[in-house]
């Protein structure tokens, strides 16, 4: 009894014993916060010496000449010109596809589906196929649109595959910004007389439409930066006439990137990395396309 | 009496709501339309491998394709055995996990535990840029200077195309997947386990990693296996920095051949569609597709039960 009484004392009372235990465990501490700085300084590093190593490489090719002119078996005269119609024109498609399906799926699964089995396995399934890879989508669409649809290697049937890759993530985006709208905006609807189609339309979408564009715009910067999918379907190396929709034959930025990076002399990395420098720039005015209609959209918002 | 009881207890969630019009009942089938959409898409790509890879096992036994050591697609005489393919594009993700999780998860404390707004605001764009970098970049940063310009000087013997940068530009792109998911299990932790902890006098880094960390493991596994998941099926990047050529090595510094790559590589050079090799391709994708659903569906079985844990 004494004796484990003065065994408590000894260890509040003993300062010397506690100070320097202190002194250890603030140290262990800031050699963690240390090693976080690290790994976060590591990282701003690497997207620091990936953009030196693109806009060294590539500055010196890129010109006017280098945005109107075709491919050519010369780097120096070589451009993204059939790359970046070809971008343009399937992320129209993608987008004309994937923003009506995605939304709609969306405003299903939020607003008017009820907890039953099979709408879980409608959630299920979205979340899954947000896991597959793209290169799987690059198969389904070459079986189902350039086979058996007969589109053949035509931009609609990559405009296609890649609507269906970022369906999910469009989903995704736009469910979550149903879910962030209050539900009194709802009731203040149906207060008001609506039918639930009318109270999604005119309360709910408005509300949640800063989110869901930001959904779509970064899902599609996504469909513009893919290239694996492509290669499947059949993208070709070297096209040197602009491509039409329903007609066979087309490329993109990230598959010219490819094609001129797969050769080993230094004038075509030299190219690819101008090439990778043309896209970098239609992201980065997707992206600021995204912040201005977010800007936009949400001024009148409040509750 | 009865009857209308039955009405209201069955329509309770749309009580508030007036009588839909017929063209109501039109938009809630084209809404529901749309979600089937993501269920055919789901269906078309399991029927499509599947018709597809049985014309290719009617040609190779499945066993010899499963169990075979040995890819020789292109040079006589071809041999169709995956584990090259599986084994290469297991150690590419492993290598990438290798970069990604102590950058992702220490960023993930970082930005979930220590940062201020001011540094969240600057960190939290560098990892959503870095997410947002085409693959097709990563891989040409990877040829253009990883290998020769930070692995070579160290490694003198490595090749021009070798696994081990197809690794690190595979954890560069996963990071900010696991950084972000981890970030949100740390966060889903509740405040007053946190609290406790500092009433016991622990430092902040003792309640990280005595507390914090362990309640968001389960979290944080999940993001794991959902990084690797995207790691396996990763083409482009793996495709520059190590091109295809099957091996049946362990050996980060020599080139080898993932399922993607192989896949890539069929498709975009001039084979014949109804030849053995582009038959083999489906095959392979149907590997592929197996694993990464599989990791799938364990990682979402992980968040799952996490849920349910602080519900």
């Amino acid at each position: 009894m004494t004796a484990s009484d003065a065994t408590v004392a000894v260890t509040l009372g003993s300062g010397p014993r506690f100070e320097p235990r202190l002194a250890r465990r603030k140290a262990s501490a800031s050699v963690f916060l240390v090693a976080c700085l690290v790994a976060i300084g590591l990282l701003m590093l690497a997207l620091g010496l990936l953009l030196y190593e693109v806009i060294t490489k590539g500055l010196p090719y890129l010109d006017l000449d280098f945005l109107t002119a075709f491919p050519s078996r010369r780097a120096e005269r070589a451009g993204v010109l059939p790359a970046l119609v070809g971008s343009l024109e399937i992320g129209l498609i993608v987008g004309a596809v994937s923003v009506p399906l995605g939304v709609g799926a969306a405003v299903y699964l939020e607003e008017y589906a009820k907890n039953t089995f099979f709408n879980r396995a409608l959630r299920t399934n979205i979340s899954n196929l947000a896991g597959v890879p793209s290169i799987i989508y690059g198969i389904f669409g070459l079986a189902l649109f350039v086979r058996v649809l007969g589109l053949g290697r035509s931009p609609l049937a990559a405009g296609l595959a890649l609507a269906l890759l970022i369906m999910p993530i469009v989903i995704i985006a736009t469910m979550e910004a149903l879910r962030a709208v209050p539900d009194s905006q709802r009731e203040a609807a149906y207060a008001l007389g609506t039918t639930r189609w009318q109270a999604v339309r005119r309360a709910v979408l408005p509300a949640a439409a800063p989110g869901i564009m930001t959904g779509i715009i970064l899902a599609m910067a996504r469909a513009i930066g893919e290239a694996a999918p492509l290669v499947v379907i059949g993208a070709a190396s070297f096209v040197t006439f602009l491509p039409t929709p329903t007609q066979p034959g087309f490329t993109v930025l990230p598959i010219q990137v490819f094609n001129w990076a797969s050769r080993p002399q230094d004038e075509f990395q030299g190219i690819a990395a101008a090439a990778i420098i043309v896209l970098l720039v239609l992201m980065l005015l997707l992206n600021g396309l995204a912040i201005v209609v977010r800007a936009r959209l949400s001024r009148h918002l409040q509750w | 009496m009865t009857a209308s009881n039955a009405t209201t207890a069955t329509s309770r969630s749309r009580a508030l709501t007036v009588p839909r019009p017929r063209s109501e009942r039109v938009i809630e089938l084209l809404l529901v339309a749309a979600a089937g959409v993501g269920v055919l898409t789901t269906v078309g790509i399991v029927i499509v491998l599947l018709l597809e890879a049985a014309q290719f096992f009617a040609l190779v036994s499945p066993i010899d394709f499963l169990t075979g050591t040995v890819w020789s697609a292109s040079i006589l005489p071809f041999r169709f055995g995956i584990i090259p393919l599986v084994t290469s594009t297991l150690e590419v993700a492993l290598l990438g996990l290798v970069v990604a999780v102590p950058l992702g998860l220490l960023a993930a404390i970082y930005l979930a535990e220590y940062a201020s707004l001011r540094t969240r605001n600057i960190v939290k764009p560098i990892l959503e840029i870095l997410a947002g970098v085409p693959t097709i970049v990563l891989g040409f940063f990877a040829l253009n200077f990883i290998t020769p310009q930070i692995l070579k000087p160290a490694l003198p013997s490595i090749g021009t195309f070798n696994m081990l940068s197809a690794g690190i530009v595979v954890g560069l792109l996963i990071t900010p997947l696991i950084a972000s998911l981890s970030e949100d299990a740390l966060r889903a932790v509740p405040r007053g386990l946190r609290e406790g902890a500092f009433a016991m006098a622990a430092t902040r880094f003792e309640v990280t990693r005595r507390v914090i960390v362990p309640a968001a493991l389960s979290g944080i596994m999940a993001s794991v296996i959902l990084a690797m998941s995207r790691a396996v099926g990763e083409t482009m990047a793996v495709v520059l920095a190590m091109s295809f050529n099957p091996k049946l090595t362990v050996n980060p510094l020599e080139q080898g051949g993932t399922m993607a790559a192989f896949i890539a590589q069929i498709t975009s050079g001039d084979t014949p569609q109804d030849s053995i090799q582009f038959k083999s391709l489906f095959a392979v994708a149907l590997v592929l597709f197996a694993i990464t659903l599989g990791l799938n569906l364990i990682s979402n079985r992980i968040v799952a039960r996490f849920r349910n844990r602080y519900a």
